[in-house]
C-alpha cells in the first residue's frame, strides 16, 4: 500500500479509496443461525469487495463449518447464510474452505470424503471446499489482515 | 530473518475442556509449526488455566492434552508468554504451571524454560509486535 | 503500527472488553460489535473505565449492531464514533493488524 502520501488529496484524489487492495483473511468459527459471526464476517466481507478490496479466502472453523451444508432450510423470510457465502464466493472468486478436521466431528462431508469413508451422503454446498488447518496458516501468511469472526 | 516469514501470535483466553477453543488453538499451532513462521503463544484471562498441572480428565470422557504443550518444543514452538496479573486474579502462582521446556541445540541442547511470565504491559508489546493474531 | 481490536461480548458476560482495553495501546482503536455494543452506553459500571481510555484509545462502535439492539445514541458514551460495515471495513484496513477479543 501507499507509494505516495495518500493522506494529501493533491496526490490521491479518491479518499474513498484510500488504502484500497487490502487483503483480507477471514476466518468464521462459530455456527450460523446461533452467533451472529457468520452474519457479521459476511456483512464484512461484502462491504470490503464494494470497497475494492480482495478476500481471497474465508476460512471456516469450529461450529463455523456448519454454514457450508447444502441442506440447510431456514423459514423463507430469513437471509439463508449458505446461499449468502455461496453467490459472493462465486461473484468475487473467494475460496471458500471448510476445516477437515472440525467438519469431520459435525458430519459434514464433500463426494469424495463421504465415499473415503463409506458414508451414503454427502452435503457440501456449492463454491464450499474441505481442506485442512494449513489452509488457516496459508491464509495469515498470503494475506495483509486477518479477522476473526467468532464466539 | 527472512522477508517472508511472518510473526504469529496465538492468543489464548479460555480455559479448556468447557469449551474446545484451547485444544483446537493447539492444533493450529502443532499444523502451523510445519510453515516455519515466527510463532509465539499467549496465555491471559482464564486461558492460563490450560497450563495448569495435574489435569485428569478420566471421569469426563474427554482427551486430557495437556500433556501436548511439553512436546512443543519438538515443532520449535518455544515461546510462551503467560501473563502475570491474569495469574494473581486467578490465585495462581509460576508453581501452579507445568514444567515446559525445550533443547536449545546451538547451546549443546540444554533444557530451557519455554514458559515466560511477564506482566500485562509486556503482554500488551508482545501484541502490537505482531503481523497475524489468531484468537481462541 | 497500530491494532484494530473488536469486542463482540458484552461487558456485563465477560471481561473482554476490560480485558481489551488494559492491553489497548495508545493509538490503537478498540472496536465493539456484535453484543459488545453494550459496552458503548454512558452510566455503566464500564463507562469510567473505557472514558479512562478516550483520550489515547480510538473507541467505536458497529453502527448496525448498536442500532438494532434499540440502544439510544443520546445516551452513547462521550467520544465513541459510530461506523457503519464500511467504515468497519476502513479501520481494518488502515490499521496494521486486528485482534478479536473473543
Amino acid at each position: 500500500m501507499g507509494w505516495l502520501a495518500q493522506d494529501d488529496e493533491r496526490f490521491f484524489p479518491y479518499p474513498f479509496l484510500r488504502g484500497s487492495n487490502v487483503k483480507f483473511g477471514i476466518v468464521v468459527s462459530e455456527g450460523p443461525y446461533t452467533h451472529q459471526a457468520s452474519d457479521t464476517a459476511y456483512n464484512f466481507a461484502k462491504s470490503a469487495l464494494e470497497a475494492g478490496h480482495e478476500v481471497p479466502r474465508v476460512f471456516f472453523y469450529h461450529d463455523g463449518v456448519n454454514v457450508g451444508t447444502r441442506l440447510s432450510i431456514p423459514p423463507q423470510d430469513e437471509r439463508n447464510i449458505q446461499q449468502q457465502w455461496s453467490a459472493l464466493g462465486s461473484e468475487h472468486g473467494i475460496d471458500l474452505v471448510i476445516c477437515i478436521a472440525a467438519a469431520q466431528r459435525r458430519g459434514l462431508l464433500d463426494e469424495k470424503e463421504a465415499s473415503r469413508q463409506g458414508k451414503d451422503a454427502n452435503n457440501i454446498a456449492e463454491g464450499f471446499r474441505i481442506s485442512g488447518l494449513g489452509q488457516l496458516i496459508e491464509m495469515g501468511i498470503q494475506t495483509d489482515r486477518l479477522m476473526t469472526f467468532g464466539d | 530473518m527472512s522477508e517472508d516469514i511472518k510473526k504469529f501470535l496465538y492468543v489464548n483466553r479460555k480455559a479448556p475442556y468447557g469449551t474446545i477453543y484451547a485444544l483446537e488453538s493447539l492444533e493450529v499451532v502443532l499444523i502451523g509449526a510445519a510453515f516455519d513462521q515466527d510463532v509465539s503463544l499467549a496465555f491471559l484471562d482464564d486461558g492460563v488455566f490450560q497450563l495448569t498441572k495435574g489435569q485428569d480428565t478420566k471421569e469426563i470422557g474427554v482427551k486430557n492434552f495437556s500433556p501436548t504443550f511439553r512436546a512443543l518444543g519438538d515443532y520449535e514452538v518455544t515461546k510462551l508468554f503467560v501473563e502475570r496479573e491474569s495469574l494473581d486474579e486467578r490465585g495462581l502462582s509460576a508453581d501452579d504451571l507445568q514444567d515446559i521446556v525445550w533443547e536449545d541445540e546451538d547451546d549443546d541442547y540444554a533444557e530451557k524454560p519455554s514458559i515466560r511470565i511477564i506482566s500485562r504491559a509486556e503482554m500488551a508489546d508482545i501484541m502490537a509486535d505482531q503481523d497475524v493474531i489468531l484468537s481462541f | 503500527m497500530a491494532t484494530l481490536h473488536t469486542v463482540n461480548k458484552s461487558p456485563f458476560a465477560t471481561g473482554a472488553l476490560l480485558s481489551c482495553i488494559a492491553h489497548a495501546k495508545d493509538g490503537d482503536t478498540v472496536l465493539m460489535i456484535e453484543d459488545g455494543v453494550y459496552g458503548a452506553s454512558s452510566g455503566t459500571n464500564v463507562s469510567d473505565a473505557l472514558t479512562a481510555r478516550a483520550g489515547s484509545v480510538t473507541l467505536c462502535v458497529l453502527g448496525p449492531d448498536f442500532a438494532a439492539r434499540g440502544l439510544a445514541t443520546d445516551r452513547m458514551l462521550d467520544g465513541i464514533k459510530s461506523v457503519d460495515y464500511a467504515g468497519f471495513v476502513e479501520l481494518a484496513a488502515s490499521n496494521d493488524r486486528t485482534q478479536a477479543w473473543l
